[in-house]
């Protein structure tokens, strides 16, 4: 059972987002990056819960990414992935990018392929669909459980207002969310052995991009807030329905 | 053309497809084309009545098999519908559904793709479409620079906008494809609002103190017909359920009210939160973090004033 688990870099939650030359291009400075939770916490964790039931599992991880991605990477794998792919190019486009870890998943031949439900940068959720598309598998997005059995996934999804579970013969592609495992720590062993681990640089594919972001702009400020005494509350239904039209 | 993906669960159009309809029909409207549909499956909405959110045209593939979604068939089947119909602009909502299929979809049509888009899209130089990033924290204006464009739009963006008019039907046939999914069981909380098609959200944190306390959260969604919905720690100590918790790595919603209860404002609670049209915060603590990202606010205990709250608001609709 082969497994390949897409990793992506993202800026910390609590960094200060701002940007630079001319609102063109995201400030890094100072920015601390981690790996994007739905990925670390989500995809990787539930792979490697997976290889621990089953050591036949191997995982593989995936970053499309220049070489300062390598940190994050390298966490990954201390966390527990085999071996890891570093895909030699940074895009803002997520058909670049999906393009690129398709050719990579082409040649592996993976069983499985997880990605985290979306970024915490770009919010795009658009990668794990579009290797759907171009690889023409199956794909369950925003799943929150799953269980192997052979070579069929029986995977809970997030529906409006619940969930349903469905099977899935492999391979194939899921997007993990919350509930699907639990964050870990990487510990001391697994940061050493991950030193080792191969981490292979390959160049990418020529491949055009689809979009290109123009510019960037904060949200406009709230003008402050208007505060309520506690024993008034009939001033806060009022000024929710006349001034707010909140319902 | 204009094709607007018409998502559908249980035989029901969904409000966040009428939204979709609404805004694909401006976008329309914009470009001097027309406003037309794709539903796959069968409903028991009257169809002729979506002329009244802007649709002309509505193109179905009347297949039973198609009530139930299987994001690979719904792919294939929305590349086939998209080219027979000639589209150059696919509208989808960005919610479950949408973020499962549109990008493939695109990836077929070799389109460029926005997902959580903000607003209609500047065509006057170009086709620049605004969507949020950073988790709610930004804006990023895209360009989408391929001939064939694909946008699905956040929920709750756009709203409903209802017209005159009338839309024609036009049963549309396509070879559907294996189902790539099975499924087996499908779990429906009753009565719950689904938090990201709410108008209204009532949300509860830490400060509640414990699961055995949401009785005010819950009577207070329930006068206002509101979903509910929780900070992180609250559904991660099992407090409530994980489709609750809201924020930068939970749901993220916008909508016209979210009244935060006992939430301090943490900066990864705000960034799932603070695109809500109007946001209430009531915390015993006048030093929370949340007052400042807050439009109306209570200094204090929630236990006296959510109760107080409910009466009046159900004094009010009386
Ligand atoms: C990587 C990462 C991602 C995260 N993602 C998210 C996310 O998506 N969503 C999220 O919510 N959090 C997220 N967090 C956690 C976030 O940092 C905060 O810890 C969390 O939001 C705090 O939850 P809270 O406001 O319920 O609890 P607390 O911070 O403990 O606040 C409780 C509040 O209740 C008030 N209070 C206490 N008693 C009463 C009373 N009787 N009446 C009224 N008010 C009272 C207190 O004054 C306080 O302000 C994330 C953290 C990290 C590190």
């Amino acid at each position: 059972m082969k497994l390949l688990v897409c990793i992506s870099k993202t800026p910390d939650t609590t960094s200060k987002i701002a940007f630079t030359e001319g609102n063109t291009k995201f400030d890094e400075n100072g920015v601390q990056w981690i790996i994007n939770p739905y990925d670390e916490w989500y995809a990787l964790v539930r792979a490697i819960e997976m290889k621990e039931q089953d050591p036949a599992v191997t995982i593989h991880l995936v970053t499309v990414g220049e070489a300062d991605a390598e940190p994050i990477i390298r966490k990954a794998l201390a966390l527990g992935g085999d071996e890891a792919i570093r895909i030699n190019i940074q895009s803002n486009d997520s058909f670049v990018v999906a393009s690129q870890i398709a050719a990579i998943a082409k040649e592996g031949a993976y069983d499985l392929i997880l990605t985290g439900k979306e970024t915490i940068d770009y919010n795009s959720a658009c990668i794990g669909s579009m290797l759907s598309g171009l690889l023409d598998m199956p794909f369950v997005s925003l799943a929150n459980h799953m269980v192997l059995n052979g070579n069929t996934a029986t995977v809970k999804r997030e529906i409006e207002g619940g969930e349903e579970t469905c099977e899935v013969v492999l391979p194939a592609i899921v997007s993990c969310q919350k509930g699907m495992a639990e964050q870990r720590i990487p510990n001391m062993r697994g940061i050493m052995a991950a030193r080792t681990k191969p981490l292979k640089v390959v160049e990418p594919i020529a491949v055009q991009a689809t979009t290109s972001i123009k510019t960037y702009d904060l949200p406009p400020a709230k003008s402050g807030v208007k505060l309520v005494a506690a024993d008034n509350v009939e001033e806060l239904v009022r000024l929710l329905k006349e001034e707010a039209k909140a319902f | 053309m204009v094709l607007i993906y018409i998502d559908q669960a249980d035989q029901q159009i969904k409000k966040s497809s009428l939204e979709a309809i609404s805004y694909g029909a401006a976008l329309a409207k914009q470009l001097g084309v027309t406003a037309e549909g794709i539903l796959l499956g069968t409903v028991t909405d009257d169809l002729a009545s979506l002329g009244k959110y802007g649709l002309q045209k509505l193109h179905q593939v009347a297949d039973a098999s198609l009530n139930h979604f299987d994001a690979k068939v719904f792919t294939q089947v929305l590349t086939e519908a998209a080219k027979a119909a000639n589209a150059s602009v696919l509208v989808f909502a960005h919610n479950l559904n949408g973020k499962a299929i549109a990008p493939a979809v695109a990836v077929k049509l070799h389109a460029g793709i926005v997902t959580g888009a903000n607003s209609l899209p500047d065509t006057s130089n170009g086709f620049t479409v605004t969507k949020t990033v950073f988790s709610g924290k930004a804006f990023a204006q895209i360009n989408i620079d391929t001939p064939i464009k694909v946008i699905s739009i956040n929920q709750n963006c756009f709203g409903v906008h209802l017209q005159e008019g009338a839309c024609a039907l036009e049963a549309l046939s396509i070879a559907i494809p294996a189902a790539s999914t099975k499924v087996t069981t499908t779990h429906k909380v009753e009565g719950e609002i689904p938090l990201t098609e709410a108008n209204l959200v009532v949300s509860g944190g830490r400060g509640l103190k414990g699961p055995e306390n949401w009785g005010i959260i819950e009577d207070l969604a329930k006068v206002l017909g509101a979903a509910t919905a929780c900070s992180r720690p609250v559904s991660d100590s099992d407090w409530r359920p994980h489709h609750e918790h809201v924020g930068q790595t939970g749901v993220q919603v916008a909508p016209n009210l979210y009244i935060a209860v006992g939430i301090s404002g943490a900066i990864q609670h705000l960034a799932g939160v603070n695109r809500s049209k109007t946001i209430v915060v009531i915390n015993k603590d006048p030093e929370a973090p949340f007052f400042k990202a807050a439009d109306y606010g209570i200094v204090g205990d929630a236990f006296e004033v959510l109760p107080a709250l409910t009466a009046a608001i159900q004094k009010s609709k009386a």
